[in-house]
């Protein structure tokens, strides 16, 4: 076997050297009755050019977003990413690295988590960031829990802006952390009055801008409502491009922000893996989940880094950790320094403007077609549209005719008829004119 | 004041103790066990603190230790100097290292406890 | 107070003894210092070259952006040279032993690389339409038979991100199990030894820990376990192998015992790369375990994840894994059609994260089971344990194991007794086999046994690499009982940093780059 070092002589002088005659007299502390006789009823091995055939056929039963017009998004946006950013990731130093416990020779890891926690505060517009979380669902979730600890109170309302995916994350562990929660129903273009719910019982309100269906929020007006009843404010952001042209949630007075930073630098992958990005004002910094890593001295008095604040994670505080999170999304995190560090300030608003410009050339496109109704005034780079039929099928009919259009909203909310019209639709730069184009012909073909 | 009014628990707190207050922290055996301590959890004041149940955490780079209440009462006052400095804790312990004053509510428990010759005598049991 | 004073690494003690001269630079041949992105990088710098498209009506509402952000660019040689620069200040598992203890530092192969890399696996988008993905679906499907085929579990949730949000999902089955029998129960019994995200988890559900202390073995005592359960006991949350090293004898017991008392059985799968081929969990009694796919899987650490954890289910649990799940051959993303179903999923308990999960690992993982196969997988087993107890048997005449001279599964524990009077403390012993080019094994881990050394060598390590790594470890021993303090107190000595402060760090939390202008304003 091609990645095994050991050949059957090594096993056999070892085994000697071990005092044992067979492999499985050191596997003794197994039942007898419990030991396989027979391998597993698996395949047997297979060489490299035979994986990667199977592989490869199984690639090719699916339709790549990059050989489509392509116009999903829904919390995960198809951008460009520099070639830089995929060689670097892949060095060796990097890739196969542990969490950086020996800040001794683990300074690359550390220095750049130091560089994304700082990326990621700018961003924001908050004071301090930690190392990352799984995705910005999970984020989401660690951020309800840690707004109850913060105020010491129950309950948490979510707005009807948020993904309906991150609402079911939140629910479910709210549902079994015991905690209370009140979800409003979500709509393109609604106006919703969350402020009116907000008691003395409140820990958070968590408002999604841009919102699920591309509406843009005021954070502003609900984050003082918030803050005179001693609430916080959680800022979710699902599109992290959309920093690059939008005030930051931090300007306007969230308490915590919690992003997937899938965007920049990471590819789609069918889901993941992301990468969360957590930032919090510096007075929380104690309740704040995940890894931290911070700026210190060697014997020398050398600047470096090492992770810190180590007492509030599990290994150390087990049951009273501020949460059970381990892993981080590491080589994620770095992927996403990497192209931030390229892009730059001056990258990232020409980045965002583009993104902007492709979504209003796109839903002037889309609104002129005969039925189609444009629901979201102030938007990004993701709007929705109502179209005259069931939006599942019109997804599948466009697909049929190679272009994917979109996320009807029936698959995030099977239980909700009024939404079933409703497309979810997204532009980035990678479209180009004639992606558009061939998007307008094929769903003017499909609704007529 | 005098030393002998600090009294010990054998969880290593110790009790100051003037009229009905209560200065307590943790020994100077303590803080060499810990080693450099970089953080300490403090009670709000007015918190009711029941005999052995947690009152504050003192954190050393890699561990986290829970302060049990050497005593019942009210915290009147924290060291909030500590948050700036946590290595006074190393440095001057059973002096400007205090954690937590509290109004002792019952001034009998001070009889469980153990006089500083008595602690002395259970730390050199313990190595 | 409760005292915990085990690894208690905190400011050096000691003074470097610089090795060689000074450079005007500050580099060192090919070790080349590299500042911050923030200082070397300019706001008005860009590595992209981004269309431009003028002036145009935007429709934010408002909220358009006014101040700076103050992020830094560099261009594509200039960022080229940061990270490169950076990158060679770690170590990695492609340049040396990663022996660390219950991590399973392996081989990560380049095929799992180039695989995940296809564009129909890589490109593809979560919420397209499944029609347009079946081959992604297939590739969940594919994992998930593997791997309920190798742990001989009939059900498995795949979408949990990493280990603990593993154990998260198997403990919310458990409770949502408990739920549908009309239960609450309040404690989980956690064994003393267990990696601390267990009752961290237990705690994150509400449940109160019973901590179950080590046996003098080193394993978990059955008469312990059946005095600690009751009928207000979830559940057991047992590493098996455990984090000592050793596979829990009486296992099925203990499950029995368990099960008696109408609790669960969480085994924390952690070291599942031992007993691979050699046993099923499913046969063992244990009703869900989490596998962590980046480590018996060999998808890379990246240097601290992204992992993937898994779940298998036994039938009891079945019904209430997460969602999405797969039932034959379609993604279940929806509660109403999950409860179409008898079996699995037709009582699901909701949503872990968005999405599936992460393909990327999947991918990568699927592309080393199908090259390992049932054969290979059986064999990295065998020599993940053979290789550890080499290690054991060449180093235990001169370093102490806390349990005996008995057979390891796939890692040896080592306490720090052998050090007794030296002046050299674990921590110190660690650092100096840093300027022998490995890097340490796992410290101060698991907490019950004093100043602990977890050495989990892999099958990826060849005969000479340990026999090397052993003669270094042994040379290390005799330096510290000859009393060579100065080369360990002070180590590394060699590395590209003297030993770190990390008290300072957390005394003083500096966690962001500020402008030194600010900076100075600050004070």
């Amino acid at each position: 076997m091609r990645y095994l070092p050991l050949t059957d002589s090594d096993r056999q002088a070892m085994l000697e050297r071990i005092g044992v005659d067979q492999i499985n007299d050191l596997f003794a502390d197994i039942p007898k009755d419990k030991l396989l006789a027979d391998l597993v009823d698996l395949p047997l091995a297979v060489g490299e050019l035979q994986v990667e055939r199977q592989l490869a056929a199984l690639a090719a039963k699916n339709v790549a977003a990059g050989s489509v017009p392509f116009f999903v998004g829904g919390g995960a946006y198809r951008h460009h990413v520099p070639a830089t950013v995929d060689h670097l990731i892949q060095r060796s130093e990097f890739l196969t690295a542990y969490t950086p416990y020996q800040p001794e020779i683990s300074q690359g890891t550390l220095q750049t988590l130091y560089e994304f926690q700082t990326q990621v505060a700018l961003l924001t517009g908050m004071e301090v960031a930690n190392a990352s979380m799984y995705d910005g669902s999970t984020g989401c979730a660690e951020a309800v829990l840690m707004a109850q600890r913060i105020t010491k109170r129950p309950k948490a309302i979510l707005s009807g802006t948020l993904h309906p995916h991150y609402r079911a994350v939140v629910e479910n562990m709210s549902e079994f952390s015991g905690h209370d929660l009140v979800s409003l129903e979500g709509a393109p273009g609604a106006v919703e009055d969350i402020i009116s719910l907000i008691d003395d019982q409140t820990a958070c309100i968590v408002v999604q801008s841009p919102g699920f269906y591309g509406d843009l929020v005021n954070l502003a007006p609900l984050a003082e409502a918030a803050h005179a009843a001693g609430a916080l404010l959680i800022a979710v952001v699902t599109e992290t491009i959309s920093f690059g042209a939008i005030k930051s949630p931090g300007e306007m007075g969230a308490d915590i922000v919690v992003a997937e930073g899938q965007s920049i630098g990471n590819g789609l992958s069918f889901g993941g893996p992301y990468v969360g990005l957590f930032a919090t004002r510096q007075k929380y910094l104690r309740q704040m989940p995940g890894r931290i890593c911070g700026e210190t001295v060697d014997a020398d008095g050398q600047r470096c880094f090492a992770l810190t604040l180590s007492t509030r994670e599990q290994h150390i505080r087990r049951e009273k950790a501020t949460s059970n999170i381990c892993t981080n999304s590491g080589l994620c995190c770095l992927a996403f320094s990497i192209h931030m560090s390229l892009l730059g300030e001056v990258g990232l608003r020409k980045l965002a403007q583009l993104n902007h410009r492709n979504a209003i050339l796109l839903a002037d496109q889309l609104e002129k077609i005969s039925g189609v109704e444009l629901m979201t005034g102030a938007f990004f780079n993701e709007f929705t549209i109502k179209v005259p039929g069931n939006a599942a099928t019109i997804i599948e009919a466009l697909a049929a005719k190679n272009v994917l259009g979109g996320i009807p909203v029936s698959r995030l909310e099977p239980g909700r008829d009024d939404l079933a019209d409703l497309i979810v639709v997204a532009a980035t730069e990678i479209n180009t004119n004639e992606d558009r184009a061939a998007f307008v012909v094929a769903l003017n073909e499909v609704l007529s | 004041m005098s030393a002998s009014e600090v009294k010990y628990t054998e969880d290593h707190e110790y009790v100051r103790v003037e009229g009905d207050i209560a200065t307590i922290g943790i020994s100077v055996y303590a803080q060499e066990q810990l080693g450099d301590v970089v953080y300490v959890e403090l009670p709000e004041v007015g918190k009711a603190l029941a005999k052995g149940e947690e009152a504050a955490v003192v954190e050393s780079v890699k561990a986290a230790s829970e302060i049990n209440a050497p005593v019942s009462g009210e915290v009147i006052e924290v060291n909030s100097e500590l948050d700036g400095t946590p290595a006074t804790v190393n440095e001057d312990a059973l002096g400007k290292g205090w954690f937590i004053k509290a109004r002792i509510s019952d001034p009998s428990e001070l009889d469980d406890l153990l006089s500083e010759d008595a602690y002395k005598s259970f730390i050199e049991g313990l190595d | 107070m409760t005292m915990n004073s085990e690894g208690r690494p905190t400011a050096p003690s000691a003074p470097s003894q610089g090795v060689g001269r000074k450079t005007f630079t500050g580099n060192r041949g090919l070790q080349i210092e590299e500042a911050l992105l923030f200082e070397v990088g300019r706001v008005d710098n860009c590595g992209v070259d981004l269309e431009d498209i003028g002036d145009f009506d935007s429709r934010l509402g408002g909220l358009e952006r006014e101040r700076e952000i103050g992020l830094p660019g560099l261009s594509e040689p200039e960022a080229m040279r940061h990270y490169v620069r950076l990158s060679q200040k770690n170590y990695a598992i492609d340049m040396g032993v990663y022996p660390l203890g219950s991590c399973t530092m392996k081989h990560n192969p380049r095929l799992n690389e180039k695989t995940v890399r296809f564009a129909g696996l890589a490109d593809i988008h979560p919420l397209q339409p499944q029609s347009t993905v079946p081959g992604a679906i297939e590739v969940i499907g594919q994992l998930a038979h593997w791997l309920k085929v190798l742990t001989g579990m009939p059900a498995v949730a795949m979408s949990p991100k990493a280990g603990a949000h593993g154990e998260l999902c198997g403990m919310m089955a458990i409770t949502a199990a408990l739920k549908a029998r009309g239960e609450r129960r309040q404690f989980v019994l956690v064994p003393e030894s267990a990696h601390g995200t267990n009752p961290a988890t237990a705690a994150l559900l509400g449940y109160k820990i019973r901590a179950i202390p080590a046996r003098e073995d080193g394993t978990v005592d059955l008469e312990v376990v059946k005095e600690n359960l009751s009928d207000d006991v979830a559940a057991i949350m047992l590493t098996n192998p455990n984090t000592c090293g050793l596979f829990e004898k009486d296992i099925v017991e203990i499950a029995d015992a368990v099960h008696a008392a109408g609790a669960y059985f969480y085994c924390d799968g952690a070291n599942l790369n031992a007993i691979m081929g050699k046993a099923r969990p499913g046969d063992l009694g244990v009703d869900c375990m989490h596998i962590n796919l980046h480590k018996t899987f060999s998808t890379p650490h990246g240097g601290g994840g992204p992992g993937a954890g898994p779940v298998v289910f036994s039938e009891r649990l079945a019904p209430f894994v997460p969602l999405p799940f797969i039932l034959d051959g379609k993604l279940v993303e929806d509660v109403t059609e999950a409860a179409k179903g008898t079996g699995e999923g037709s009582q699901t308990f909701g949503r872990m994260t968005a999405f599936h999960g992460q393909m990327g690992m999947f991918v990568r993982a699927l592309t080393y089971m199908i090259s390992h196969g049932a054969d290979g997988l059986l064999q990295i087993s065998e020599d993940a344990v053979l290789n550890a107890n080499y290690v054991r048997v060449c180093l235990q005449d001169i370093m102490s194991l806390p349990f005996g001279e008995r057979p390891c599964m796939h890692e040896a524990l080592f306490d720090d007794s052998f050090l007794e009077g030296s002046g050299v403390t674990t921590l110190d012993f660690a650092k100096a086999m840093i300027d022998e080019g490995y890097h340490p094994m796992t410290m101060y881990f698991p907490l019950v046994v004093h100043g602990a050394m977890l050495i989990e060598p892999t099958e990826s390590e060849s005969k000479a690499g340990l026999d090397l790594f052993v003669a270094a470890l042994r040379d290390l021993v005799f330096a510290a009982k000859a009393g060579d303090l100065e080369r360990f107190t002070g180590a590394p000595h060699l590395a590209p940093l003297r030993r770190v402060d990390e008290t300072r760090a957390a005394r003083q939390p500096i966690l962001r780059w500020t402008p030194p202008v600010a900076a100075e304003a600050a004070e």
